[in-house]
C-alpha cells in the first residue's frame, strides 16, 4: 500500500519538476510581454533532442548540456525579436497563433534534420534504484528535483537581489512605469524569451533519460506547463511550482489508481475543474476591470 | 453596407453553382467540398471568436461528437442516419451550454486553456474507448440516406453541401445584422459597458458559444458521412487550432473572411505536400507571416488597403 502509494509520489514528483521548469517559462514571458509562448513546449523537446544529437556525436556529457540549454535560449531569443516584438499589442488569438507557428517550425526543423525515431539519453548517475520503504526511486529522479530546487532558488535570487532581477519584475508589474524610471523593456523581453527558453530545455535535458524523447514531444509537455502555470495562477512564480508539481502528482496518482490509459486528460479535468471553482487558479489574486 | 454584403453572397453562389462544371477532375471536387465544409465550421466559429470577442481552442472536440455520433449510433444501435446526426447536434449543446456558464466566466487565457483542455478530454475518451470508437484506427461510417435517396457520389455531396454553405453564410449575415448580432459586437468592445446598457452578456456568450458548437458538430457529421470513416485526429488539438488559425487569417468579424480563411488552409496542405518533409516548417513560417504582416486577417487587411468595407 504505502509503497505503491510513494512509488507513484515519486514518478509524480519527478515529471511534475519538469512541469514545473516548463511552467516557470510560461510565467516569465507572460509577466514581461502577457504573451502565453506555445512554443514553450519544443525548447522542452529542443532540450532533449539537442542533448541526445550533440552526447552522440561524442561531446563530452558537460559540454553537450550546455549546448543543449544554449542554443534553445538562442532561438528564443530569436523568436522574441522576429516574431513577437513586431506586433506589439496584438490580440491574443493572433500573439496565439503565432506562437503556434513558431513551435511548427521548431518542430518541423527538428523533424527534418534528427528525423521522426525515439531517443534516450544516457542517465546521469548510473540506473541502480535506490530503495526507499518499498518503492524505488532512480538516481536520474534526484538530478531532476535537484536541479530543480537549484533552478527555484537562483530565480528567487535574481529577481530579489539583482539589479538586473528587480527591473525585469518591475516591468512585469507595469511597463510603462518601467520605462519612465528608465528601463529598457525590450531588453527585459529579450531576457524572458532567453530565461524561458533555456528554463525549458533545462527540463527537457533532465527527464529525457527517464521519458525518452522525439521531435513531437513538445506539444503535450507545453500544455501541461500550460495548465501546471493556469493552476497555478498565471504569472505567479510560487504558483508555476506548485502547480507543475500538483500537476504531475495527481497525474501520477491517477494512472496509478485510475487508468493509466486516462493519464493525458488527468491534467486537463484538473484544469476545467479549477477554473470553474477558482477562475484565477490557486495562487492567482482578484482583479478588477477598468471601463 | 447591408447591400455590399448580400452582392458578395450572390457571387458565393454563382462560384458554386458554375464550379462543378469547370473542375478538372475528382481530385478538385473533393477538395471543394472540404473547403466548405470547413467554411461553415469557421463561419459559426468566427462569430464566437470575431464577433463576440471569445476563444475557443477546443471546437473540433465538438466536431468529434457529431462525427462520432454518426458512426457510432448507426453502427452499433442502428440508428438512422438523421437521428444519430440530430443526436450529436442535441448532446454537443447540452454539452456546451452546461461548460459554458463556468466556462464564460473565464476571460482571455484562462478561457483558451478550459477551451482547449475540454478538447483534449473529448480526444483522449474517442482514442481510449476503442469498443465503441475503433479506438486510435477510427471506424468505418454507414452512408447517409434522405428521403430514400443514398448519398454517395462526391456530386451528390458537393450539392448538399454548397447548400449548406450558402444557407450559412445567409444566416451569418442576417445575425451580425440583428439585434443579437449587435449585442455580440457590443459585448466585444467592452463587456462592463455593454452590461450598463442592459446586455445579458453571460446569456449571449452562452448562446453564441452553444451555437458555434452545434454548428461543428452538425459539420461533423456531414464530414464523416462524405469521408465515409472517422478517426480521432478529426477532434485533436492541431484540427481545432486549424479551425482557429482560418477565422484569424481570414479576417476576425469578417463573414467572407472566414470563406478565405477556409478556402487557404484547406488548399494550403495539398500546396505544401511538394515540399516533402518540409511542409511543417512551411505551413508555421506562412502562419507566422501571415500574422506578424496582417495581424487583423487578409480580407479586412486588403478590404482597408483598397478603401473598401467589409
Amino acid at each position: 500500500m504505502l509503497a505503491q502509494f510513494l512509488q507513484f509520489l515519486f514518478s509524480g514528483v519527478t515529471v511534475g519538476a519538469t512541469y514545473a521548469l516548463a511552467a516557470l517559462g510560461f510565467t516569465l514571458i507572460y509577466n514581461a510581454s502577457n504573451v502565453i509562448n506555445f512554443a514553450q513546449g519544443e525548447f522542452i523537446m529542443l532540450g532533449g533532442m539537442l542533448a541526445v544529437y550533440f552526447t552522440q556525436a561524442g561531446l563530452p556529457l558537460p559540454v553537450a548540456l550546455v549546448l543543449a540549454i544554449l542554443i534553445p535560449a538562442v532561438v528564443g531569443i530569436v523568436v522574441e525579436k522576429l516574431a513577437i516584438e513586431p506586433v506589439k499589442g496584438a490580440e491574443t488569438v493572433t500573439l496565439i497563433i503565432i506562437t503556434i507557428g513558431a513551435s511548427l517550425v521548431i518542430r518541423g526543423l527538428i523533424q527534418v534534420w534528427l528525423g521522426k525515431n525515439t531517443f534516450s539519453l544516457p542517465a546521469f548517475s548510473g540506473d541502480e534504484p535506490i530503495h526507499i520503504l518499498g518503492a524505488t526511486l532512480l538516481p536520474q529522479s534526484l538530478w531532476v528535483l535537484g536541479v530543480t530546487a537549484l533552478v527555484v532558488i537562483a530565480l528567487w535570487y535574481f529577481f530579489n537581489r539583482t539589479l538586473q532581477g528587480k527591473a525585469m519584475l518591475a516591468t512585469s508589474y507595469n511597463r510603462v512605469a518601467a520605462e519612465l524610471v528608465g528601463i529598457n523593456t525590450s531588453w527585459v523581453l529579450f531576457m524572458s524569451f532567453a530565461m524561458s527558453a533555456a528554463l525549458g530545455a533545462l527540463g527537457g535535458i533532465l527527464v529525457t533519460p527517464i521519458t525518452l524523447t522525439s521531435y513531437d514531444v513538445g506539444i503535450m509537455l507545453g500544455l501541461k506547463g500550460f495548465v501546471a502555470a493556469v493552476v497555478g495562477g498565471l504569472g505567479n512564480g510560487l504558483g508555476a511550482v506548485v502547480g507543475g508539481l500538483l500537476v504531475g502528482i495527481l497525474e501520477a496518482m491517477g494512472a496509478g489508481y485510475i487508468s493509466s490509459s486516462y493519464k493525458d486528460a488527468i491534467p486537463f479535468v484538473l484544469i476545467l475543474l479549477i477554473l470553474f471553482f477558482m477562475p484565477r487558479g490557486l495562487f492567482g489574486g482578484k482583479s478588477t476591470d477598468r471601463v | 453596407m447591408k447591400k455590399n454584403a448580400y452582392f458578395g453572397l450572390y457571387i458565393v453562389m454563382a462560384i458554386l453553382v458554375v464550379l462543378p462544371f469547370v473542375l478538372p477532375n475528382s481530385f478538385y471536387v473533393d477538395l471543394v467540398i472540404r473547403m466548405a465544409i470547413n467554411a461553415v465550421i469557421v463561419l459559426g466559429l468566427n462569430l464566437l471568436i470575431g464577433f463576440a470577442g471569445q476563444i475557443s481552442l477546443g471546437h473540433a472536440g465538438f466536431l468529434g461528437i457529431g462525427a462520432y455520433a454518426s458512426a457510432v449510433l448507426p453502427t452499433h444501435f442502428g440508428w438512422h442516419p438523421v437521428l444519430a446526426m440530430a443526436a450529436g447536434a442535441v448532446v454537443t449543446g447540452l454539452l456546451a451550454g452546461l461548460v459554458a456558464r463556468p466556462i464564460f466566466k473565464l476571460k482571455g487565457h484562462y478561457l483558451a486553456m478550459a477551451t482547449l483542455g475540454l478538447g483534449i478530454i473529448l480526444n483522449i475518451a474517442l482514442r481510449n474507448e476503442a469498443t465503441w470508437t475503433g479506438g486510435p484506427d477510427g471506424m468505418p461510417v454507414p452512408a447517409m440516406g434522405l428521403f430514400g435517396f443514398e448519398l454517395t457520389s462526391d456530386k451528390h455531396w458537393y450539392w448538399v453541401v454548397a447548400l449548406l454553405l450558402s444557407v450559412s453564410v445567409w444566416a451569418s449575415l442576417n445575425l451580425i445584422d440583428s439585434p443579437f448580432g449587435r449585442a455580440l459586437r457590443a459585448l466585444h468592445g467592452s463587456e462592463v459597458a455593454s452590461q450598463v446598457v442592459g446586455v445579458d452578456v453571460v446569456r449571449y456568450k452562452v448562446a453564441i458559444f452553444v451555437l458555434s458548437a452545434v454548428f461543428a458538430s452538425l459539420m461533423g457529421s456531414v464530414t464523416a458521412h462524405y469521408v465515409g470513416f472517422v478517426t480521432p485526429n478529426l477532434a485533436d488539438f492541431f484540427h481545432s487550432i486549424e479551425l482557429v488559425t482560418m477565422v484569424v487569417i481570414g479576417g476576425m468579424a469578417s463573414v467572407y473572411g472566414s470563406l478565405v480563411g477556409a478556402v487557404l488552409l484547406t488548399a494550403l496542405p495539398q500546396a505544401l505536400a511538394t515540399f516533402e518533409g518540409w511542409e511543417t516548417v512551411a505551413f508555421g513560417s506562412i502562419l507566422m507571416l501571415c500574422m506578424i504582416f496582417m495581424p487583423k486577417g487578409l480580407v479586412p487587411t486588403l478590404a482597408a488597403k483598397f478603401g473598401k468595407g467589409d
